[in-house]
């Protein structure tokens, strides 16, 4: 099944990070016949493996290497050495994902046109034209069998979803439906519909749910051109004096260290280890890393503007039964300025277990405050904010040279701080969200404060011109030509949508972009 | 809070009797804090046991669950009974007792009203000893899976084919 690829094999190309980015590209080389070596830090886990547990699931997959915060938000805070909520697995975050799969909006891929200048925002277009993205877009949908897509029907609504839309139908709302999923509401790609078991963010036992683990990893394995090496942790980008890469230093499971030659390498390790790995890659030839000679990797990092909405009824709910966030409320994805902010949000239903919800509704609280809310647990529903939030430069990833990694390489800082946009918008959203509750008769509503990053992006963004940003309409860094960028970081703005569609879009573009470079002999 | 003290181990029949004669929440005794109804026990081999039901008791403080017994907040706390922890609990411990002393009370445990605790604890929010034991306890108190009935919360549902067929859209209320 496997293909093993000599580590002297410099005709491959090397994909660090088999998640939403990196597997789907993985999976899509193979397919066209190009030798693919996948480097994954993370272990193997299948739907046998997953487990129906908060905690014990999160210390199965959960990426929890050393990291560092920093910036006014209450993350760094609350939970100042884990930024981000990320999967360390091969197929990546998409184990632990909902599956809330959306288009970005066509005025969102041109956001510096459309908001015009918003002061303290590094507000940028995508070098992409929207219609450009359509067919690619089409081929994701199909790829992820997402609902109310290509004929398939949408998922039935939970006991979550039913508080939600009467809320939202009582406030006079009418983009309501049950969404876009990444989740079977029929067998589908055999893989089996939805069995409502809601632990749909501890890896879907049934794999009713998309993910890389289960579908592009092993369909990429099977055409005999893929090799996925798990628990490979890549320390390093090498290049030569022509500065083009050449190959990547990597750690395997017992800590030895290899060197794997590549023809091209991409990266795909998420938003946080992206920048952090083009900046631990620096040499005397690239003194600031990789592929920076704009000063952007690392900077405008992106998380979207998030919160959650808990509310709290006088009549069990009983939310946890069944998908965790299928249901949706559109309309306020719009962009409107007459509400105080540029951008939009979208709501969506959501749900922890008790476990999560303790340590997630209001982090640090205590007293009967806060216990009388869990008392009201079985009588609670939940919705999740999520919306554009502006790039800043400041916000950035960079390397913090006081805390090391088990490798000793310097651990990421991940630095934020809400743009005055993201603060009107979160007010906008928590008022809109606890009114939709109070509409259907809430006895007590929760503005609960974002929670780690699940959303990372920005870090190595795309840009028409080289200097404001990493890599191309591709993907290809601007300053080297065989080093692609290929996960969520290449994002050059948030947009108001969950971002893994459209990670996925650019994965199967630039797949076919690199493989007609490899033909025209350009790479 | 009322709390029995004791001199030497009593027997489980022992103190069945005397708790239901006393009817104080703990029962402190060498080496064991229990509850009154003797539903349940603790050895402590690190602590004094006055100690530990002195935690016991900040936990509940911490996260008052009327509806949640004593020994989920005891099992909770546990593990603070160790060579490593007894130093750190033990400080803490008393810092509380010199705040409950300052107010006029005999101890923290001996106070009559939550609201003096939780005045106590507030005054001490920012130590290390309580962010210890309150962050300790997200985990340590709702993660325990006998603990979830009580909240209504079902758990695991994958090998009871999940709710597709068990009540996933049962609500009728709404
Ligand atoms: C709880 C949760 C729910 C979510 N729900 C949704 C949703 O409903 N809809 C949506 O669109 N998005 C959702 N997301 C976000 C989605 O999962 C991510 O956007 C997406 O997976 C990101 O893809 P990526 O390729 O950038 O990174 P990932 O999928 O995170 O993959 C990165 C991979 O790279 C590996 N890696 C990193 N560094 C290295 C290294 N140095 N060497 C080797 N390997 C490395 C990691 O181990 C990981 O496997 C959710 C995320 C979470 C946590
Ligand atoms: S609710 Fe559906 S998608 Fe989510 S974990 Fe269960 S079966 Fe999978």
């Amino acid at each position: 099944m496997a293909a093993p690829f000599e580590l002297t094999d410099d005709s491959v190309v090397v994909v660090i990070g088999t998640g939403a980015g990196g597997g789907v590209l993985a999976n899509e080389l193979a397919q066209k016949g190009v030798s693919v070596v996948a480097l994954e830090a993370g272990g193997r886990y299948l739907p046998e493996d997953y487990i129906n547990d908060e905690w014990e699931s999160f210390g199965q997959l959960a990426w929890l290497d050393a990291r560092s915060t920093s910036g006014d938000w209450r993350v760094a805070r609350d939970f100042s050495g884990l930024p981000a909520w990320i999967v360390k697995a091969v197929g990546g975050t998409t184990t632990h994902w909902a599956g809330a799969s959306l288009r970005i909006q066509d005025h969102e891929w041109k956001a510096k046109t459309n908001y015009g200048d918003v002061a303290g925002a590094n507000l940028l277009d995508w070098p992409i034209d929207p219609r450009e993205m359509d067919d690619y877009y089409t081929k994701a949908e199909n790829k992820l069998g997402v609902t109310r897509t290509g004929g398939r029907a949408g998922l039935p609504g939970n006991n979550n979803y039913k508080v939600f839309e009467a809320g939202a139908k009582a406030l006079g709302y009418t983009e309501v439906h049950t969404g876009r999923m990444a989740i079977n509401s029929a067998e589908y790609d055999d893989r089996l519909a939805c069995q409502q078991t809601g632990f749909c963010f501890q890896g879907c036992k049934w794999g009713a749910k998309w993910s890389a683990a289960y579908t592009d990893i092993p369909n990429g394995e099977a055409t005999g051109n893929l090799e996925v090496r798990e628990r490979a942790h890549v320390l390093k980008i090498e290049h030569d004096d022509s500065g083009k890469v050449t190959g990547v230093l990597y750690a395997d499971a017992d800590g030895n260290q290899h060197m794997q030659m590549a023809r091209v390498v991409c990266v795909a390790g998420n938003s946080i280890e992206s920048p952090r790995l083009l900046l631990n890659s620096a040499s005397s030839m690239y003194p600031d890393g990789l592929a920076n000679s704009s000063g952007q990797v690392g900077r405008n990092y992106m998380r979207h503007m998030t919160g959650s909405v808990y509310a709290v009824f006088d009549k069990p709910v009983k939310m946890w039964r069944g998908t965790t966030m299928a249901g949706i409320i559109q309309d306020e994805a719009r962009h409107d300025p007459s509400r105080g902010f540029v951008g939009g949000y979208e709501f969506e239903t959501l749900s922890l277990g008790l476990p999560f919800m303790a340590a997630f509704l209001d982090p640090g609280g205590w007293g009967r405050e806060f216990t009388t809310a869990l008392d009201s647990y079985e009588n609670m529903a939940g919705m999740w904010i999520v919306g554009e939030d502006m790039p800043q430069e400041t916000n950035r990833v960079t390397l913090n040279h006081d805390l090391k990694d088990q490798y000793g390489m310097p651990a990421p800082n991940v630095h934020f701080d809400d743009h005055p946009n993201d603060v009107a918008m979160r007010k906008h959203a928590y008022q809109q969200g606890m009114a939709i509750y109070d509409a259907v008769g809430a006895t007590r509503t929760f503005p609960t404060p974002p929670y780690p990053s699940t959303h990372n992006l920005g870090t190595n963004r795309m840009s028409e011109n080289p200097r404001d940003g990493v890599v191309n309409k591709h993907g290809q860094t601007h300053d080297i030509a065989n080093l692609f960028v290929s996960d969520g970081s290449q994002f050059t703005t948030g947009a108001a949508e969950n971002p893994t569609l459209t990670i996925v879009a650019l994965a199967i573009r630039q797949a076919d972009h690199i493989a007609a470079e490899l033909g025209r002999g350009n790479l | 809070m009322t709390v029995t003290s004791q001199k030497s181990p009593m027997t489980r029949r022992e103190l069945l009797s005397r708790s239901a004669a006393a009817g104080a929440a703990f029962v402190i005794g060498s080496g064991y804090v229990a509850g009154n109804s003797a539903a349940w026990a603790m050895e402590v081999e690190h602590l004094e046991p006055a100690s530990m039901a002195t935690l016991i008791q900040m936990a509940r403080d911490i996260y008052p669950h009327d509806h949640v017994a004593d020994e989920f907040y005891a099992a909770a706390v546990k593990g603070y009974d160790s060579a490593e922890s007894a130093p750190m609990v033990a400080a803490g411990i008393a810092a509380l007792n010199a705040a409950a002393a300052g107010k006029g009370f005999a101890s923290y445990i001996d106070t009559g009203w939550e609201r003096d605790r939780v005045d106590i604890l507030r005054g001490m929010e920012n130590s290390a000893f309580f962010q210890t034991v309150r962050g300790g306890l997200v985990t340590g108190l709702y993660n325990q899976k006998a603990v979830w009935p009580l909240f209504g919360y079902e758990g695991e549902s994958f090998s009871q084919g999940g709710y597709i067929d068990r009540g996933f859209d049962d609500i009728n209320w709404i």
